[in-house]
């Protein structure tokens, strides 16, 4: 089975810092990646270079086996669903508008029927939410209508850069089942970044330990957890533990 | 951005057309400085040229010397009236002379020579500085020469005009001369300086020797017991374009050596004590010197100052203020107008080209604090007098809160939104349109809000440069004294103020609800 994304020794720094180095890494179609590392380790680089925030100063970066450096970074970027942490929903438009952003750019005709589904899948009545500003929502309403918006024109491809880092526990276990089901309902391609080892084992089918720059261990969850590669991985799990049981 | 420019070039279009209705097949423009002494002598040369079958345009108040006679140098006024002293030291720099007709000689040879500038013979009397006190004060301190001063001069405070204050034949030369050290000097507007002395807030002026107030308050003049002042002589002043008309010199020359120190006293009370309108006061002199018939009724009708309340006033004048509102509003709009047109894209455009964008924005910032006096008097030699020069000044005032609040806004604009937009397949162009700038619309309605507010209040100062505007009565009243006259054109300038500012908020609602 071909790699719907893949890296292959990519490299990335910001004047003295390191964000990338030499790193490869695959994800197979309808496959959940989670990438898992502390502040600094790269995660958010790898990840926005899929939808080329980032470019690469060494290696490739393959989109269905396209080298993304020959496409066009508008088009990549209305293709591939995008969830920033902050949901980054724009303040002036209804939730209507906000999750109707893409097939708009898109020139998609039946946008008003794409956004409803959308909404409909994150478990937002539209009726009630579809005409209120992002201003009179809760914190994880507000990150269920951006995973709407980076869902509603049917991407292939989802990209999620800590999307319920910011929110209190319960909002954020919440979201998390919600976000396992509708990947149980659309078994879209998904890589999605987080600090939150739990989080990882409860969505990914793969997840990826970024250290430095640097992949530190690449597996199953299961098999992460019986075998730990390093130390350092052996560690994280200690700690996510502790968290767990507290 | 198009639009922007074909809006901008309407604008530039519509000035040039302003500016050429003044200019083409024009009347001899007959302009003063901005105290009543000046104000009456302009609107006598004004009657006689008119009586004498001339067309004549009146821009009295023209800012100070240094705007009037650039004006008068650049041909954008005719004849204003000016003093020899005046011209020597002031406009000449050079040596002060006591000798009268030396200084009418050597002024009147120098003023053809480096400006094609002409003196008509001296109008008849002297108009020098004077150094005043109460009369308790003199009494008091036994003053009755300037060199009294030396002694007495740290316990006394001083309330000078700024033109005074700076020129070399007064405080700085005075201390020279006399060798005065005053306890404290303040700057004050000629037309408080006598209420001030009076009221004991101060303890001595300069005035005029021919000053209307100086009788009124019973002030005491010290004698220029070291002939420190050069002489003052009043005479009409001649653009280079008026000075090959023979016909319009010869009807001027004939005020020449006809008005006398004490008539001239005598008028100046009437203006400024009496309160009676200028133009009856010089109507009637010039009548009773035989230079023209009876004066014509439009000079009769207005009332003296004792004749009715100020509101009666301002109802009188009702015609007056609403030409002065809209040529106000005139000013306002399109110089309002221009500088949205250019500073909105412009601060567009530094926020791409982000490198530039302070220093851009710094150097437009250093406009905001130049004098606005000082910015208009440089514009004359630019662009003349009037609605042009004034409308320019208005523009580059306007510039600076607009363009640092688009800038701030639109590179300020939810930081979060709008690299979620262009994460998600916005291009540039959109993030700008559909992000960026609502979401700064209510930052930019601002900006445009507090230009607006800033720029009714520095219209008023178009009518130093003769641009009209209801800053017309504030100078013409500040020069006469005339607290009614004052009120016609503030109280309708704070309205106005008021309305902007009040329209706007309105708009800048309806721009943030939307946003």
């Amino acid at each position: 089975m071909a790699a719907v994304l893949a890296a292959k020794h990519v490299s990335k720094r910001y004047g003295s810092i390191v964000a990338l180095q030499d790193l490869s890494v695959q994800i197979q179609r309808a496959q959940c990646v989670v990438l898992i590392g502390e502040s600094g380790s790269g995660k958010s680089t790898l990840l926005r270079s899929f939808n080329r925030l980032v470019v690469p100063d060494a290696g490739q970066v393959l989109i269905d086996g396209v080298n993304a450096a020959e496409l066009d970074a508008i088009e990549l970027r209305r293709k591939v669903g995008y969830v920033p942490q902050d949901g980054g929903l724009l303040p002036h438009w209804s939730v209507q508008r906000n999750v109707e952003m893409v097939p708009w750019l898109r020139g998609m005709a039946n946008r008003a029927d794409l956004a409803t589904r959308a909404l409909t899948l994150v478990g937002l009545e539209p009726s009630l939410f579809r005409e209120r500003r992002p201003g009179e929502l809760s914190g994880g309403q507000r990150q269920r209508v951006a995973v709407a918006r980076a869902l509603a024109a049917e991407p292939n491809v989802i990209l999620l850069d800590e999307p319920f880092g910011a929110l209190d526990a319960i909002t954020r276990a919440d979201l998390q089942i919600a976000f396992a089901n509708i990947r149980g309902q659309l078994k879209i391609t998904t890589l999605l970044v987080t600090h939150d080892l739990n989080e990882a084992f409860l969505l990914a089918d793969r997840i990826v330990v970024m250290r430095e720059g640097k992949v530190e261990q690449d597996a199953a969850p299961h098999e992460l957890r019986d075998a730990p590669a390093t130390d350092y991985v052996r560690r994280l799990l200690v700690r996510a533990q502790g968290v767990a049981r507290a | 951005m198009r639009k922007g420019v074909g809006g901008c070039a309407c604008l530039l279009i519509l000035a040039a057309t302003i500016g050429r209705a003044d200019g083409q097949t024009r009347p001899v423009i007959v302009a003063s400085k901005p105290f009543g002494e000046s104000y009456l002598l302009a609107e006598m040369f004004a009657q006689l040229l008119e009586a004498r079958g001339f067309q004549v345009d009146r821009r009295p108040g023209l800012g100070a010397t240094e705007i009037a006679f650039n004006a008068l140098r650049t041909s954008a006024i005719d004849v204003y009236p000016e003093y020899t002293g005046t011209g020597l030291l002031a406009i000449l720099g050079e040596q002060p002379s006591s000798d009268p007709r030396a200084v009418y000689q050597q002024v009147s040879r120098e003023f053809r020579r480096r400006y094609n500038v002409r003196w008509l013979p001296p109008l008849g009397f002297q108009n020098t500085y004077a150094i005043a006190v109460r009369r308790a004060t003199a009494e008091q301190l036994k003053l009755a020469n300037l060199s009294d001063l030396a002694s007495t001069g740290p316990k006394l405070r001083a309330g000078l005009t700024a033109d005074f204050i700076g020129r070399p034949d007064g405080l700085p030369g005075l201390e020279k001369a006399y060798g005065i050290r005053f306890r404290s000097v303040r700057a004050l507007l000629p037309a408080v300086k006598y209420q001030a002395l009076a009221a004991g807030e101060i303890d001595i002026i300069d005035g005029y020797s021919t000053d209307g107030f100086i009788a009124r308050y019973d002030l005491v003049i010290l004698k220029d017991d070291r002939s420190f002042f050069p002489p003052y002589e009043a005479a009409a002043l001649l653009s280079p374009r008026m000075s090959r008309e023979e016909a319009a010199v010869g009807a001027l020359s004939e005020l020449s050596g006809l008005l006398t120190e004490p008539v001239m006293r005598r008028l100046n009370q009437r203006v400024e004590v009496d309160g009676i309108p200028v133009a009856r006061v010089a109507a009637a002199q010039l009548q009773s010197l035989g230079l023209t018939g009876a004066p014509s009724a439009s000079h009769g009708q207005q009332t003296s100052r004792a004749g009715s309340g100020t509101l009666a006033y301002l109802w009188d004048e009702r015609q007056t203020i609403l030409r002065l509102t809209l040529r106000h509003i005139l000013l306002v709009g399109v110089s309002l107008l221009g500088a949205i047109v250019v500073a909105l894209p412009l601060g567009l455009l530094l926020e791409r080209g982000r490198g530039a964008a302070e220093s851009v924005i710094r150097g437009v910032g250093i406009l905001q604090t130049l004098p606005s006096i000082a910015l208009l008097a440089f514009m004359i030699p630019l662009l003349g007098i009037g609605v042009v020069p004034a409308l320019v000044a208005l523009f580059l005032y306007s510039l600076y809160p607009i363009l640092r609040n688009t800038y701030s806004g639109v590179r300020d604009a939810a930081p979060a939104a709008v690299s979620a937009a262009s994460a998600l397949g916005m291009t540039p162009r959109q993030v700008l349109r559909y992000v960026r700038l609502p979401l700064a619309a209510p930052v930019i309605m601002a900006g445009i809000r507090t230009a607006a507010v800033i720029n009714v209040g520095t219209a008023t100062l178009a009518a130093f440069i003769g641009a009209g505007g209801l800053g017309d009565p504030i100078a013409a009243g500040l020069a006469l004294s005339d607290t009614r006259m004052i009120l016609s054109g503030a109280l309708p300038a704070a309205l106005l103020a008021l309305l902007v500012d009040g329209l706007l908020g309105v708009c800048e609602r309806a721009v943030t609800a939307q946003s």
